[in-house]
């Protein structure tokens, strides 16, 4: 016992004095930090470098005349000379353009076109691939990029892109197709779907196609165009079959098939059937994972004041602590293992528990087992510490947000259905808030503290003639969820800013959360989180978010009168109080 | 017959000696004070600097808040973490009429943006100054009945009543940083000029507005002084120490609780009314849920069930505060949560707690 308050005292005083330490450290951070978002940008610069490279290999005979029109200085020259490229559909000028397009382009006095690599800065002659480190920036001439010529530029990298010969790029080609395509590359389309052998690059562009399509003279072609554009059911497509229904002033259809119209008719149902449903499963998991957000913020809490009956005030900044503790495990990451730096996260998991555990336990030392018997002037004491861990935080890392950056297997999305995708990171909440729910369910149920933790709540006085040493339970207790608290601030971290601040927007939620649910079970938090996420996610298309908060707030203060214990209302002696 | 009996029930209020000390006091602030400021040159080192009047001014309307909370919190049990949201309800109401006032015929920025080509309803009446002063006490004074029903009669007590007075502001605040409600969003609202044909810049209306406050802050405390010590006030200490009991006697706690709460909430609002135009602005910042709990401590600091003691509270806090953020900024912080954390470990009476063990220690 003596050992332990020593121990905690010794913490407090670390927890004072790294402010003091701080100049030094925050500028390590800084470098980290740096580095981290260095590693982070890499992964989505490899394809387009993949396709800037010049090779040594030296180009077709057309293909460097084509490029070789391209080393001049008249604007009118340049354009024309880039919509020949255009036409030629020829993958290989595509290095050239893009360096055209970044400013990496010259040529020399002789008009031999000239590329700036882009990793390494050394001049290479377009055509014959050749280095040429005689030249220096002095002896060379930039094509003018103006903007007329750059709004021609980007379409034809794109077109061109159809015909590279990496898949990858061909199909983000074909995507981009898909969703805007332009008339004046239908030829492209038609040509690119001969050789192209990818399934799904195929399809995209067979959807391009189709869009192109709806005016064709050929019915049947007309008809076909209706149908797979239908197929893929996006609403964007909507006002394009719409426009096949018209009729004109004197009542007379614009479309002259009657079978065109019909399939027009029914596509447009389609599309509008699945609007409805991929809005509402879009809305729910949306709501669902906005709950696990809560929720993930308030765990901690439902065992602190849950459980013990703790007005933990301090509890935002133990998310805080989470948060931070995730973003020193990226720094440290960055600084001593660079090459597991995408695996930072899986690492903050146990040391941000362990982290948060350990401030918890040093309040519940210093503070709060003094005050177990005034609730009241708990909650203020506590608001005290998260005054001071506030502004610690605020000496330490700066007032300002950090970035924390989400690894690449947690960026991006994931479909869930057509129309619907999802960010990695709200399905990783979702997954991780199964995680902790499951976590805290075994260290309560399955393990000797939490059996201890359970008998010390129902009764205390009896616990303690059983030999249960009460107020040791009560200081690992307040620990765990401290921990917990932690855990929630890692998954804070990926989807919204980390500061000094960002505990105080969760501390009233995380209450309203613990209230509803009902005190002293942890099955009742995770009902009224999701519930709350998914009330206020259907709530907000038609009131607005702040509107939605407000009523859900004012429903919660309703639902209390109704049940002043919370959802799952314990039962029994222990509810005597 | 009843009012000669309230007459001497005033008199009983406090003994000769307090008396005494209050009208010191009570000179100090009506007399003196605008002796200081108005009379004495600019370069003697009596003179009160004008910054130092409406500094003055604003604590004392704060220390009519902290006076509110203690009624409720130190005399009837019921902490409140949500008194920012009266406090603000006041000030809007105080602030929607300096914006009638000041903007004449034209329309605010703000609204304008909302397509209001007149002002919309809800900023009906605000012109006349009696509306507002019915409205300074309405508002919160409603608000506060309908929630306090609501709260009361499911019994909802402690810690539970605190976190959903928190919830309470919270909403409020949500409510008013959003710019349709119509009272200016974040910026909440502000370019105050005029107030009752009283240029809000000049010396005179620094003088008047503190001086206001000060009798603001006097009668509020005899009325609280008046409640606590009458029988009603007895029946409030007895639903705080005992509430259960309190109901087995035959009294309807209830009535007394929410007429306490309404009261508090009210002057709350009035306080808010007086700090608006001696600050010039009022925006939603005011409902953030910690600035309700710093209320609290100003209660817990001076010693809670003391009236004299919420005061007391309110105006260390408050001075050290103006002294620290500017001077130490990064310290305030610590300052405020060590306040904190001494005070409910070590001064569970506060600071009036020490005088009057000191006290009892002599005798």
């Amino acid at each position: 016992m003596r050992l332990t308050a020593r121990v905690a005292t010794g913490l407090l005083c670390a927890l004072l004095l790294t402010p003091l330490l701080s100049p030094g450290a925050s500028a390590a951070m800084e470098d980290a930090q740096e580095q981290a978002e260095q590693l982070g940008e890499e992964q989505e610069e490899q394809l387009e470098a993949e396709l800037a490279e010049v090779t040594d290999e030296e180009l077709a005979e057309d293909t460097a005349e084509l490029l070789r029109a391209m080393a001049t200085q008249d604007i009118r020259a340049l354009q024309a000379a880039i919509e020949d490229i255009a036409a030629s559909q020829d993958a290989d000028t595509l290095p050239a353009l893009l360096a055209l397009r970044d400013r990496r382009l010259f040529f020399t006095d002789d008009e031999t076109l000239i590329i700036e690599d882009a990793r390494d800065g050394t001049f290479r002659e377009a055509i014959t691939g050749e280095p040429r480190e005689d030249l220096d920036a002095g002896d060379l001439n930039e094509p003018r990029a103006t903007n007329p010529i750059r709004r021609i530029l980007r379409p034809t990298i794109g077109a061109l892109q159809i015909f590279a010969d990496d898949p990858a790029a061909r199909l983000a080609a074909a995507e981009e197709l898909a969703e805007r395509p332009r008339p004046e590359m239908r030829d492209a389309i038609v040509a690119a779907l001969d050789e192209e052998t990818a399934a799904e690059t195929e399809r995209l562009l067979n959807i391009a196609l189709a869009q192109l399509d709806l005016d064709s003279e050929d019915d049947a072609r007309r008809l076909e165009a209706v149908e797979i554009v239908a197929e893929v059911r996006a609403s964007r497509l909507r006002s394009d079959l719409q426009a096949l229904l018209e009729v004109d002033d004197d009542g007379n259809h614009l479309e002259s098939s009657e079978e065109v119209r019909e399939a027009a008719a029914a596509g447009i149902r389609a599309i509008e059937d699945r609007e409805r449903t991929a809005r509402f499963v879009s809305d729910l998991v949306f709501g669902l994972s906005m709950g696990s957000v809560l929720l993930l913020a308030a765990m901690g809490l439902a065992i602190i004041f849950g459980l013990m009956g703790v007005i933990n005030m301090a509890h935002g900044e133990l998310l805080m602590v989470g948060a931070y503790t995730t973003f020193m495990t990226q720094a440290l990451f960055a600084l001593l293992i660079p090459q597991y730096f995408h695996y930072y996260l899986i690492a903050a998991v146990p040391l941000a528990f362990l982290g948060a555990g350990a401030v918890g336990i040093a309040m519940e030392r210093g503070v709060i087992r003094f005050l177990y018997t005034r609730p009241l002037e708990t909650l203020l004491a506590t608001w005290g510490i998260s005054l001071i861990l506030m502004q610690s935080a605020r000496m330490i890392f700066g007032a300002q947000n950090v970035s924390v950056a989400s690894p690449p297997w947690f960026s991006g999305s994931v479909q869930i259905m057509q129309g619907v995708s999802l960010s990695t990171s709200r399905v990783g909440v979702i997954v991780f808030a199964i995680f902790v729910v499951g976590l805290v369910w075994v260290l309560m149920n399955r393990t000797r503290l939490g059996l201890e933790v359970r008998a010390v709540m129902q009764n205390r006085d009896m616990a303690a003639c059983l030999g249960v040493p009460a107020r040791r339970v009560d200081m690992w207790t307040f620990g765990m969820g401290a921990g917990v608290a932690g855990l929630g601030g890692v998954a804070l971290s990926q989807i919204v800013n980390v500061g000094p601040e960002m505990g105080q927007n969760y501390i009233v939620e995380s209450f309203m959360v613990v209230v509803l649910g009902g005190v002293g079970s942890l099955f009742g938090p995770v009902l009224s989180a999701l519930g709350i996420g998914v009330t206020t996610k259907f709530l907000e298309p038609a009131v607005g978010a702040v509107l939605g908060t407000i009523i859900v707030f004012a429903a919660i203060i309703l639902f209390i009168q109704w049940r002043p214990q919370g959802i799952f209302a314990l039962k029994g002696r222990s509810a005597d109080d | 017959m009843h009012s000669s009996s309230t007459i001497s029930h005033l008199g009983r209020l406090h003994s000769g000696t307090a008396w005494v000390i209050l009208a010191i006091l009570a000179f100090l602030a009506l007399v003196v004070v605008p002796v200081l400021y108005w009379f004495v040159p600019p370069d003697s080192p009596f003179h009160m600097p004008g910054w130092m009047v409406t500094l003055a001014g604003r604590f004392l309307a704060l220390a009519m808040v902290a006076l509110a909370l203690d009624l409720i919190w130190g005399y009837t049990g019921i902490l409140s973490l949500g008194h920012g949201v009266f406090f603000a309800m006041g000030g809007y109401v105080m602030g929607a009429h300096l914006t009638r006032v000041s903007y004449e015929d034209r329309l605010p920025n703000f609204l304008q943006w909302l397509d209001y080509s007149d002002w919309p309803w809800y900023w009906a009446g605000f012109d006349s100054f009696l509306f507002t002063l019915l409205m300074i006490a309405l508002v919160p004074g409603v608000l506060a009945f309908v929630f306090g029903v609501l709260a009361f009669r499911s019994r909802v007590r402690g810690v539970y009543f605190a976190i959903i007075t928190q919830a309470l502001t919270f909403g409020g605040m949500h409510l008013f940083f959003r710019t349709e409600t119509g009272f200016g969003g974040d910026t909440g609202l502000t370019n105050f000029t005029y107030l009752l044909g009283l240029d809000l810049g000049t010396p005179q209306a620094r003088l008047v507005l503190f001086w206001v406050s000060a009798l603001a802050l006097i009668l509020a405390y005899l009325l609280c002084r008046w409640i606590v010590t009458s029988k009603l006030g007895r029946v409030l200490t007895a639903v705080r120490d005992a509430e259960n009991r309190v109901r087995f006697t035959g009294y309807d706690p209830l009535r007394y609780k929410l007429f306490v709460w309404v009261v508090s909430a009210v002057l709350c609002g009035v306080a808010g009314a007086l700090y608006v135009p001696q600050t010039g602005v009022i925006n939603p910042s005011e409902m953030v849920p910690s600035a309700s709990i710093e209320m609290a401590i100003w209660v817990a600091l001076g010693g809670r069930g003391t009236l004299v003691g919420a005061i007391l509270g309110a105006g260390v806090v408050n001075v050290v505060k103006t002294w620290a953020t500017s001077a130490h900024p990064d310290l305030w912080l610590f300052i405020l949560g060590g306040i904190f954390i001494f005070v409910t470990l070590l001064m569970p009476r506060g600071v009036i707690g020490l005088f009057s063990r000191r006290k009892e220690g002599k005798a």
